[in-house]
């Protein structure tokens, strides 16, 4: 991808915690105005890889640029254009949303009047407008979230960083908040890298996702091509009969790479290019009854789920 | 650079003077500051707080606590509250955020013991009406502004330090409290303890010297300790450190 139409590049990323590899030569490239998904199960790196790039933390190993920027010799300049709502919303419960919003406003030394006109717009526009005087500590999570949407937003930033941004909300406040994220990123103009471990959000949101399980990257694409990728290699069959013996019949096959039984369902991974007929076949030969064979996963998650399977 | 500590400044002074929940309410409790620094000891010394230069030495106390609890909440309060991270992902940098908590905390303190110096100064004209108006002596001008405003600055660079190593705001003031008593407990225990000798040596020195030179001295040995204590703060406050704590 051409530099100017790279937000992101990271090369080989890896970021050591002691004997703890957090991160793991994670190698990425996150399109301009692109709403990007970083999915992955607590504890994945998803948060450490935010930090890397944003220059809050160095790497171990690896290079990453950020809008151009090499994130372990110009953080600086990273952060000058980034915006970012990390892991808590960071807000100063003592003050009032408006105060919030006016020190960081300050911090990026916008004007007096585009200052004001900018915190009305993004509070007016996240319905807070009315509430800007009221101490953010009373307030709910959900819209102490919002208010910290504004705040990263309020610098017009050419790149924002959200870290689990609903995480913790019941699920109208959650989808109230993806409704105003989207709309503002897409009004705004903004690149989106987005970490979550809830795939309907990243499915609703994002452009481009990527996967990353124990601080690796585990597979990079659009979400459709995840599903695809998902559904060419992996089978389910539900049937009465299935037991251990059938685990051991489709484990002996050499096209089968896994198979497991749970809740009456027999779940395989099937090689590349591997036909799943003959493995019907072996089952019914066996005497399962057999009552529903599916390919691939209906959505992310179990494309999701498949990919945090693989090579376990 | 000065901007941006500012900006922090104004907004570590507005978090303090809200951290009852109101204005009015988080003044009402300073008011008890005033009441005994500006009021009470005041009556006790009476018309001696103005002739005095050493009378008016309880007033250095205030800045040095209140210098000392702000640091403690602008620090280890921004990192308990979990608002330090998304200030250290803002493009501000280390120093302009440490600097502007010191000025925060210096500022504060400062400001209140003038408020204070001012009160008792009302006080004691009040309570002493027969006499001519009483203002305070330049030197006693002097020694308040300098002195309150180098004795702040200490505590709050050396407290940012302590507040650096704390996990919370209370085991950072706790741990100031203990090292500001021990600022005043050693010399205090350490002087009796000396030799006859040396003790009468150290004291004819002193004696021997004008209080022109002492206040200078004083002042320079504070702006160096001042001057090593931020340093010694900005080694510590790297947001790449920072965000593992």
């Amino acid at each position: 991808m051409p530099e100017a139409d790279c937000a992101i590049r990271a090369e080989g990323l890896s970021r050591d915690f002691g004997s703890l590899r957090a991160v793991d030569g994670v190698s990425l490239e996150v399109p301009v105005g692109a709403i990007f998904g970083f999915l992955g199960p607590n504890g994945s790196g998803k948060t450490t890889t935010i930090r890397l790039l944003l220059g809050l933390l160095e790497p171990s190993g690896g290079t990453a640029t950020v809008l151009g920027h090499d994130t372990r010799t110009d953080g600086a300049a990273v952060r000058e254009r980034c915006g970012a709502l990390l892991e808590h919303p960071g807000l100063y419960e003592r003050l009032t949303a408006r105060d919030n919003l006016d020190f960081y406003a300050r911090v990026w030394h916008l004007p007096g009047p585009e200052r004001e006109r900018r915190v009305h717009e993004l509070l007016d526009g996240l319905g807070l407008w009315d509430r800007r005087e009221e101490i953010v500590g009373t307030w709910s999570r959900g819209m102490k979230q919002k208010l910290a949407v504004a705040r990263t937003l309020l610098h017009r930033p050419s790149l924002v960083f959200l870290d689990e941004p609903t995480a913790g909300l019941d699920p109208i406040a959650a989808a109230a908040l993806r409704d105003d994220l989207t709309g503002l990123a897409r009004r705004e103009g903004v690149t989106v890298f987005l970490t979550t471990h809830n795939l309907a959000e990243a499915e609703k949101l994002c452009d481009r996702v990527a996967v990353i399980r124990s601080g690796r990257l585990v597979a990079v694409g659009r979400p459709d091509e995840l599903r695809t990728q998902a559904r060419r290699d992996r089978m389910e069959v539900t049937g009465a009969g299935l037991d251990d013996r059938s685990v051991a019949l489709m484990t002996a096959d050499p096209s089968v790479e896994s198979a497991s039984l749970a809740d009456g369902r027999l779940t395989l991974r099937i090689r590349d290019g591997a036909s799943t007929a003959p493995l019907v076949a072996a089952l019914v030969r066996q005497g399962v009854a057999i009552d529903e064979v599916r390919k691939g996963g209906a959505d992310l998650e179990e494309a999701f789920l498949a990919l945090m399977g693989a090579d376990a | 650079m000065i901007s941006d500590a500012l900006t922090v400044a104004r907004k570590d002074l507005r978090e303090t003077l809200l951290q009852s929940g109101t204005l009015r309410r988080s003044l009402r409790g300073l008011l008890f500051s005033v009441v005994v620094f500006g009021v009470v000891l005041p009556l006790q010394i009476g018309p001696d707080l103005v002739r005095q230069p050493a009378a008016i030495l309880p007033f250095a106390w205030v800045p040095l606590l209140l210098a000392s609890n702000m640091i403690a909440d602008g620090i280890a309060g921004e990192r308990e509250r979990h608002t330090l991270e998304t200030l250290l992902a803002s493009r501000l940098s280390d120093r302009s955020i440490l600097l502007g908590k010191v000025v925060a905390a210096v500022a504060y303190g400062w400001s209140f013991m003038v408020v204070n110096a001012l009160v008792g100064l009302l006080t004691v004209n009040l309570a002493n009406p027969a006499q001519a108006i009483l203002v305070y002596s330049p030197q006693a001008i002097l020694i308040l502004g300098v002195f309150g405003l180098l004795g702040a600055g200490l505590v709050a660079c050396g407290g940012s330090l302590v507040a650096l190593r704390a996990p919370t705001v209370r085991q950072a003031a706790q741990n100031m409290s203990l090292a500001l008593v021990g600022v005043f407990l050693v010399p205090a225990l350490a002087i009796p303890a000396l030799p006859a000798d040396l003790r009468r040596q150290v004291i004819d020195t002193l004696l021997g010297l004008d209080w022109l030179t002492i206040g200078v001295g004083l002042a320079a040995i504070l702006v160096v300790l001042d001057v090593a204590l931020f340093s010694a703060a900005m080694l510590r406050f790297q947001r790449t450190r920072l965000i593992l704590d």
